[in-house]
C-alpha cells in the first residue's frame, strides 16, 4: 500500500516535470504526427515512380507503344535517350532500370524471330530492382502480344493465375508504414523520456534527494516507468486514431483496445530498457550514443522495415530476444489481419516475459549503481 | 591590504562607467537605474543579499549578458558594442560564480590553462612560461596533471584565477570566488589576489561576496539591495556611518526598514548540560573509493537536541560522512548509529526520522513551492489529513507565504535554502543532516535561517548535524568537530578550542590547527613573477582579426582532449557504427526464403499435385499441412502462420484437358506489402515456369512461347547479392547518426554546465567557436568511416570499383554536414536531452527512410521527397554507391558533391546565427 502510494506519487511528478517542459513536448507531439504522417506517405505504393530510361533503336509502332506503355504512378515518363547516356544515367542514379530496343523490332516479332530487349537494372537498388523487372517484363510481354494479336493469330495462355492480396488489397504501404513509424516512436520515446531524464536527475543530484527519504529504488524505477509508459501510450493510441485512421485513412480491421495493451507491455519492455541504458551510461553524451546504438537495430531488425523471412537465420533469432520483433508482428496480426487474443497471446506472453528480464535486469543495475550516482 | 599600490588620482578615467543600467529576467527586476564609476587600479567589493543583481551587474560589465537598456561603458568604449567587445575582451577576465564553473573538469590543471592561453594567442614557449608562473604562484604547481573535477573547491578557484589571469587582464571580475571554500584556502585565496595587485598595479578588480570578513579587505565596497545600490564608501565608513561594530551588522542596518525588520541577533539558549541520550554515534567510520580513504576512522557522538557544527577544507570528507550518516553510502569500515540503530543503507524506517539537505538544494524544480511541499509531505506518508495542516505550519515557519506558487528557480537562493530545510523538516525529523546550506547565503537570509534551527533544537529537541564555512555560524554551535583529510582531528565546543589554540579568533585556531594537521604551514606564494614581461613590455594593440586558426585550434585542442578523456564515448563511436554495419548489412535483405504456404487441392489429381510440387521443388517455399476449407485458410493466415495460399479448382486436370479456361487462386498475406510484392513475384515466375515446361511436355510449347525475349542485365552488383547493394547504403546513414549524435551535446552540455561563458567573455568568434568543436568530431568521425570502409571490402566483400579518393573527399564533405546538424540542434536545444532525444528524431527518420538507402529518393513522394532531395544523406549515398559498386570517380560523380558543398557552410552558418555571443 505504501509502497503504491509512493509509485503513485512519484509518477505523478514526473508527469508534471514533462508537461512543464515545451521543447519535449513539442518534440512528443512531432514523433507522433508529422513524422507518423511523413514516414507513412512518402513510402511509395509497391513499385512508386520508378526511373526509367529508355533507348529506342527501332522506332517503329511497336516501340513507341512500348514507351508510352510505362507511365506514373508506377514508373516516371521514360526518359528517352542514348546508349552512351544511358550509362551516365544509370551512374548517376537518374535511371533504375533503362530498356534498349534493338532496331526492327517489330518486323522480328511480327516475323516470328523472337528478338530480345535487353533490360538493364541498376542492382544496388534492390527493393526496386525486383519488383521493377519483373513489372518491366509483363508489360512488355503484354504490349508485344496485344500488338502481335492484330497481326497474327495467337492464344492467351490457357491456365490463368489470379492473384489476390489479403488484409490489404492493394498492397498500400501507407497502411504498412504508418504502424511501423509509431512503433518506432514508441521504442525511441520510451527509452529517451525513462534513461534520459534519469541521467538528467543524476547530474542535478536530485536521485540524491529522493534516496534520503523513504522510497525504494524500486518504487522510483516502477514510478517512472509507469509515468513515462502512459504518456508514450496515449500519444500512440491518439497517434493510431487521428493520424493513422484519420487523416491517412488506414482502416484498422481488428480490436485497438487490444493493440493498446500490447502497446503497454512493449513500453514495459522498452522503458526498462531507457532505464538500464542509463544505469550503464555515465553521462548524457554516452547515452545519445548508446540511443543510436539500440534503436537502429531495433528498427531496421524487428521485421518493420524488410521482412523477418529475409533474415539470415541467426539474426532472426537474436531479434527474437528484442520486445519489438514481437510486437510487429502482433501489430500486423491485429491491425490488419483482424486476428484475436486467441492468435496474438504468444506474441503476449513473450513480450511479458522480455520485459520482466529487462526489468529485473534494470533494477538490478539500478540498484547497484545507485551509488555512484549521488 | 596591498590597496597602497592604488593611489587612485582622479585624472585616470574610471575603467568601468554604468549609466542607467536596467535589467529584467522575465518580469522580474534584477538592475534597477545603475549609475555607477569604478576607478582604474581600484578593488571594489559588492555586497548584498542573493538575487540583488550582483551576478547580472557582472556579467554585463564582463560582455558575458546582452546590454538591456543604459549604458555600460569599460575601458572606455561602449560594451554594447560588438566591435568594442571584441577588443577590450582580452584586457577583461571574468570568474562566473560557482566552484570552477567555467573550468573543464576532464582538463588538468595544465590543459585548462593551456587553452585559456591559446584563446588568447600565446605561442608555446610563452604559454609554458605563463603556466609555470601562474600555478607557481597559486601553489598549484604539483597537481599539474590533476583533472580539474578532481580538484577540491579552493583549488578549483585558483585554478580559475589562474585562467582568469593567464592574459593579463587590466580588469578582473571575481563573482563570489570564495562562496564554499572553507576558511584557509580562502585566507590563500586572498593573499593571492593581494600579491597579483601589488605585482600588477594596473590591474583593476572587481568582487562579490557573500563573507563580510572578507570584504574588510577591499578598499572601497557597494552595498545592494533590490537591484539598487545602496551605499558605497570604504569599510571603515560604512562602520561610521551605521556606528555598528561589524561590517555585519553595518550592512543590516542599511537595508531598508521592512528587510532590517526580519533580522534580530541569533540567540541561542544555552545547551542544557547533561548526558542526554546519543542521537547520532559515529565509531570508526571509514569510506574508502578504490585507494582513495575519503573519510578514515571518523568517531563522534552528538546528543540529542544538540547543535554540531562540522568544519574542515573542501573535500575533506564532510560529504561522505554525512552521506554515510543518512545511508546514502554503505562505510567501508566502522559504524554509524542512530538512536542506538546501525544505520542501514536499506532501512527505510531511519530515513523518517532524519531530514537531510544535501549542499545542491535538490528541489524539484517544475513543482511550485506547495507542490514540492505536498510532494515530500506524501512521500513520507503523513496522514492525508495532517498534511495541509503541516504544509501550512512549514510555509509559516519557514516564511515562505506569499512564494507558495512559485517555483524554486523564480526565487532568490535564501528563500531557496528556507524551502530545502522545510522539505527535510516536513515529516518532523528528529535528527537533521545539513550540508553547507548556508553556502552563497546573505547574512540577514543566514541569520533567519540559524533563528529556525536555534528554535528546533532548543524547544523541539532536534540534534543538528550541520557543515559550514562561516565561522560565525561556527561559534553558534554547542560543539564542533574539525575534519581534516578524512579525520576528525578535534571535536570540542567553539571556546574551548579558541582557548586551547591560545585566544584569538575561532577562524585562526581552526586556519593553525588545519596547518598544523597538513604540515605544510603557510602556503607563501613565492616571489613574484609572473609580471615580468608583461608589465614591462607595453601591450602591443594585438591585430583584431575575424578568424584566427589559432583560436579555433584551441576550441578543437580542448574538444579533442575532453573526447579522449572519455575513451567509452569514444569507443562507443566507433565500435557501434563497426557493430551497426554488420548487423544492418547482414540484416537488411529483400530475398525473401523459407516462406510457409498451404494448399487447398480440390482437385487432388495427379496434375494437381504435380502443380503443388513445383512450388514445393522450391527453396523459396515450404509446404505446411494442407488445408481443407476457405475458412481454415483464413485462420491460418489471420494467426501469420502463413503467408501465401493456392487454391486449385476441382476439374482442374480435367479441364487443362479440355483447354477450358482455368483458374488457379493465390492469396497472399498483404499485411507486409513488401513482402507480398515479392511473393507475388515468385508465384507467377512459378506459375509460367510449370506452363511452359508442360506446355514443350506437350509438344505445344511453340504456342505459349512469348513472341519476344528480355534480356536482364544487372548491373553494377551483378550476382544480385543484398549485402554488396545495402552495405554502401548503410555506410551513409551510419555517418550522419552517429557523427551528429556526437556533435549534438557539445554546445547545450557547456550551456548546461556553465562553461559557455568562456565563449561569451572571450575574443572568440561564433565560426571560430563551431569550427573548432566540428573538426574533432569530423577527424574522429572519418577514422570511424575508415574503418567501416576497410571491413566492408576486407570482411563483408563489398568490391570498391571507383575512386578511393573521391569516396573520401566526399565523406570528408558529408561529416561536415553531419557534425554541422548535429551543432544546429545542440545550438537550438536548452537542455542536453532535448538534444539526444530532437538528433534520434531528426536524423534517423530522414537518413534510414527519406535518402534513398532502400527506396530511391525519386520514387518518393509527399514531404519525405522533399526532405530527401535537401538531406545531405541522400546525396553522399550516390557518391558511396558510386564509388562503391559503380566505379565512379570524380568527373561522374561532382554533380552530388555540389549539394554537399553547400548544405556544409549553410548548415554552419545557420548556427553561427543561432548562436548568441551573449547571453539574455
Amino acid at each position: 500500500m505504501r509502497t503504491l502510494l509512493n509509485i503513485i506519487n512519484l509518477g505523478v511528478k514526473e508527469l508534471r516535470n514533462l508537461l512543464r517542459d515545451p521543447t519535449m513536448m513539442i518534440l512528443v507531439v512531432y514523433a507522433f504526427s508529422l513524422a507518423v504522417y511523413s514516414g507513412a506517405t512518402a513510402v511509395p505504393e509497391t513499385l512508386n515512380r520508378a526511373p526509367i530510361a529508355i533507348v529506342d533503336h527501332d522506332q517503329s509502332q511497336l516501340s513507341v507503344r512500348i514507351t508510352d506503355s510505362f507511365f506514373p504512378p508506377y514508373f516516371t515518363a521514360p526518359i528517352l535517350t542514348s546508349e552512351s547516356e544511358m550509362d551516365r544515367l544509370m551512374d548517376e542514379g537518374e535511371a533504375t532500370f533503362a530498356l534498349v530496343i534493338p532496331p526492327n523490332f517489330q518486323r522480328d516479332v511480327l516475323a516470328g524471330r523472337r528478338p530480345a530487349v535487353q533490360l538493364n537494372v541498376d542492382a544496388t537498388r534492390i527493393s526496386q530492382a525486383f519488383t521493377g523487372s519483373g513489372y518491366i517484363q509483363t508489360i512488355i510481354s503484354d504490349t508485344v502480344a496485344a500488338y502481335a494479336e492484330r497481326h497474327r493469330s495467337a492464344s492467351g495462355l490457357p491456365i490463368d493465375l489470379t492473384l489476390r492480396s489479403r488484409f490489404n488489397p492493394t498492397l498500400d504501404k501507407t497502411w504498412f508504414g504508418s504502424i511501423m513509424e509509431i512503433i518506432n516512436n514508441v521504442t525511441m520515446l520510451s527509452i529517451v523520456l525513462t534513461g534520459a531524464a534519469l541521467i538528467r536527475e543524476r547530474e542535478h543530484g536530485t536521485i540524491e534527494h529522493l534516496l534520503v527519504m523513504p522510497v525504494t529504488p524500486f518504487e522510483i524505477m516502477v514510478s517512472k516507468i509507469w509515468s513515462m509508459g502512459l504518456v508514450v501510450l496515449v500519444a500512440a493510441s491518439l497517434s493510431l486514431l487521428v493520424v493513422v485512421e484519420g487523416f491517412l485513412a488506414v482502416p484498422i480491421s481488428g480490436s485497438v483496445p487490444l493493440f493498446v495493451a500490447g502497446a503497454a507491455l512493449l513500453l514495459f519492455a522498452t522503458t526498462s530498457m531507457g532505464i538500464f541504458l542509463a544505469t550503464l551510461a555515465r553521462s548524457m553524451p554516452q547515452f545519445g550514443l548508446l540511443l543510436i546504438l539500440t534503436l537502429l537495430p531495433l528498427q531496421m531488425l524487428s521485421g518493420g522495415m524488410t521482412a523477418r523471412e529475409s533474415m539470415p537465420e541467426f539474426v532472426q533469432t537474436i531479434m527474437l530476444a528484442a520486445p519489438t520483433t514481437h510486437f510487429v508482428i502482433l501489430a500486423q496480426a491485429i491491425l490488419y489481419r483482424g486476428a484475436g487474443i486467441d492468435v496474438v497471446w504468444p506474441q503476449l506472453v513473450a513480450m511479458a516475459i522480455i520485459g520482466g528480464a529487462l526489468f529485473t535486469l534494470a533494477l538490478l543495475r539500478f540498484r547497484s549503481t545507485i551509488s555512484e550516482m549521488t | 591590504m596591498s590597496g597602497g599600490a592604488a593611489d587612485g588620482e582622479g585624472a585616470a578615467s574610471p575603467v568601468v562607467r554604468l549609466r542607467n543600467v536596467g535589467f529584467h529576467h522575465g518580469s522580474k527586476r534584477a538592475l534597477d537605474d545603475i549609475n555607477l564609476d569604478i576607478a582604474a587600479r581600484d578593488i571594489v567589493g559588492f555586497i548584498g543579499p542573493d538575487g540583488v543583481g550582483k551576478s547580472t551587474l557582472f556579467s554585463l560589465i564582463a560582455g558575458a549578458r546582452r546590454i538591456e537598456s543604459g549604458t555600460v561603458e569599460v575601458l572606455g568604449g561602449d560594451m554594447a558594442n560588438a566591435g568594442h567587445r571584441q577588443s577590450a575582451c582580452p584586457q577583461i577576465a571574468y570568474m562566473p560564480q560557482g566552484l570552477g564553473k567555467n573550468l573543464y573538469p576532464t582538463l588538468s590543471v595544465r590543459e585548462n590553462i593551456d587553452f585559456f592561453a591559446r584563446l588568447f594567442g600565446h605561442d608555446r614557449a610563452e604559454r609554458t612560461r605563463r603556466i609555470a608562473d601562474l600555478t607557481e604562484s597559486t601553489g598549484l604547481a604539483p597537481f599539474l596533471d590533476r583533472p580539474a573535477g578532481k580538484l577540491s573547491g579552493g583549488m578549483k578557484q585558483k585554478l580559475g584565477l589562474c585562467c582568469a589571469l593567464v592574459h593579463d587582464p587590466d580588469l578582473l571580475i571575481l563573482d563570489e570566488p570564495t562562496t564554499g571554500v572553507d576558511p584557509l584556502s580562502r585566507r590563500q585565496f586572498w593573499d593571492l589576489i593581494d600579491h597579483i595587485r601589488a605585482t600588477r598595479p594596473q590591474m583593476s578588480v572587481v568582487v562579490a561576496t557573500a563573507y563580510m570578513e572578507e570584504a574588510a579587505r577591499f578598499r572601497r565596497l557597494i552595498a545592494m539591495d533590490d537591484g539598487k545600490i545602496l551605499a558605497e564608501g570604504t569599510p571603515d565608513a560604512f562602520l561610521e556611518r551605521t556606528g555598528t561594530a561589524s561590517l555585519e551588522a553595518a550592512f543590516i542596518a542599511l537595508l531598508p526598514e521592512d528587510k532590517r525588520a526580519g533580522y534580530r541577533e541569533v540567540t541561542i539558549a544555552p545547551a542544557r548540560d547533561g548526558d542526554g541520550p546519543i542521537a547520532i554515534e559515529a565509531e570508526g567510520l571509514t569510506k574508502r573509493f578504490g585507494d582513495f580513504t575519503a573519510v578514515d576512522h571518523a568517531s563522534f557522538r552528538i546528543e540529542k537536541g544538540e547543535i554540531f557544527g562540522f568544519l574542515g577544507s573542501n573535500g575533506c570528507g564532510k560529504t561522505t560522512t554525512m552521506k554515510m550518516l543518512t545511508g546514502l553510502l554503505p562505510a567501508s569500515e566502522g559504524e554509524a548509529r542512530l538512536f542506538g540503530h546501525a544505520v542501514e543503507p536499506d532501512d527505510i524506517e531511519t530515513r523518517r526520522r532524519v531530514g537531510y539537505m544535501s549542499q545542491a538544494f535538490s528541489l524539484y524544480s517544475e513543482l511550485s513551492v506547495r507542490q514540492n511541499l505536498e510532494l515530500h509531505a506524501r512521500l513520507f506518508h503523513l496522514p492525508a489529513a495532517e498534511r495541509p495542516r503541516r504544509v501550512a505550519e512549514m510555509i509559516d515557519r519557514f516564511d515562505l507565504r506569499g512564494v507558495e506558487g512559485l517555483y524554486p528557480d523564480d526565487l532568490p537562493l535564501g528563500h531557496r535554502q528556507r524551502l530545502s530545510l522545510a522539505v527535510a523538516m516536513i515529516h518532523a525529523p528528529e535528527i537533521l543532516i545539513l550540508d553547507e546550506p548556508t553556502s552563497g547565503v546573505d547574512p540577514v537570509a543566514r541569520a533567519a535561517f540559524w533563528r529556525i534551527l536555534a528554535d528546533l533544537s532548543r524547544k523541539d529537541g532536534v540534534t543538528i548535524f550541520i557543515s559550514t564555512h562561516f565561522m560565525n555560524e561556527a561559534e553558534r554551535c554547542d560543539r564542533i568537530a574539525l575534519m581534516h583529510a578524512g579525520k576528525v582531528l578535534v571535536t570540542d565546543t567553539p571556546a574551548a578550542l579558541v582557548e586551547a589554540q591560545g585566544g584569538g579568533s575561532l577562524e585562526d585556531a581552526f586556519i593553525a590547527r588545519l596547518e598544523a594537521a597538513s604540515g605544510a604551514g603557510t602556503i607563501a606564494p613565492p616571489p613574484p613573477t609572473i609580471d615580468d614581461t608583461p608589465a614591462a613590455a607595453p601591450r602591443a594593440p594585438r591585430a583584431r582579426r575575424h578568424f584566427d586558426p589559432r583560436r579555433v585550434f584551441s576550441y578543437s585542442h580542448r574538444e579533442a582532449l575532453e573526447l579522449t578523456r572519455d575513451p567509452i564515448r569514444l569507443t562507443l563511436a566507433l565500435l557501434g557504427s563497426v557493430i551497426l554495419m554488420f548487423v544492418m548489412g547482414y540484416g537488411i535483405s529483400f530475398d525473401v526464403e523459407g516462406l510457409k504456404f498451404v494448399v487447398l487441392d480440390r482437385d487432388q489429381t495427379a496434375r494437381s499435385r504435380d502443380y503443388i510440387g513445383e512450388l514445393q521443388g522450391s527453396r523459396y517455399f515450404i509446404a505446411t499441412e494442407p488445408a481443407y476449407s476457405y475458412d481454415e485458410i483464413d485462420a491460418r493466415m489471420r494467426a501469420g502462420e502463413i503467408s501465401l495460399a493456392i487454391e486449385i479448382p476441382p476439374g482442374f486436370a480435367r479441364d487443362i484437358e479440355r483447354g477450358a479456361p482455368v483458374s488457379v487462386a493465390a492469396w497472399i498475406d498483404g499485411a507486409m506489402p513488401t513482402r507480398a510484392e515479392t511473393i507475388s513475384g515468385y508465384v507467377q515466375g512459378m506459375h509460367a515456369h510449370w506452363l511452359q515446361t508442360r506446355a514443350t511436355e506437350a509438344g505445344y510449347g511453340d504456342r505459349i512461347a512469348p513472341l519476344a525475349t528480355i534480356e536482364l542485365r544487372y548491373r553494377y552488383n551483378p550476382s544480385v547479392k543484398s549485402i554488396i547493394a545495402i552495405v554502401p547504403g548503410v555506410i551513409p546513414v551510419l555517418m550522419m547518426l552517429i557523427p551528429a549524435m556526437l556533435a549534438a551535446l557539445s554546445v547545450v552540455r557547456e550551456k548546461e554546465l556553465g562553461s559557455i561563458v568562456n565563449f561569451y567573455v572571450t575574443p572568440t568568434t561564433r565560426i571560430e567557436f563551431l569550427l573548432g568543436k566540428q573538426i574533432p568530431y569530423v577527424a574522429v568521425s572519418m577514422v570511424s568511416f575508415l574503418t567501416l570502409v576497410v571491413l566492408a571490402v576486407g570482411l563483408l566483400g563489398v568490391p570498391l570499383t571507383g575512386s578511393l579518393p573521391t569516396l573520401l573527399l566526399g565523406a570528408v564533405l558529408y561529416l561536415c554536414c553531419s557534425t554541422a546538424i548535429g551543432l544546429l540542434i545542440s545550438t537550438f536545444m536548452k537542455s542536453q536531452i532535448a538534444a539526444v532525444f530532437g538528433t534520434a528524431i531528426l536524423t534517423i527518420l530522414p537518413a534510414v527512410n527519406f535518402s534513398g538507402m532502400i527506396d530511391p529518393v525519386s520514387s518518393l513522394q509527399g514531404v519525405g521527397r522533399l526532405i530527401g532531395e535537401v538531406y545531405p544523406t541522400s546525396y553522399f549515398l550516390v557518391i558511396a554507391r558510386g564509388a562503391f559498386s559503380k566505379g565512379l570517380g570524380f568527373a561522374e560523380l561532382y554533380p552530388a558533391f555540389l549539394p554537399l558543398l553547400v548544405a556544409a557552410p549553410v548548415l554552419l552558418g545557420l548556427t553561427a546565427a543561432l548562436l548568441p555571443k551573449q547571453d539574455r
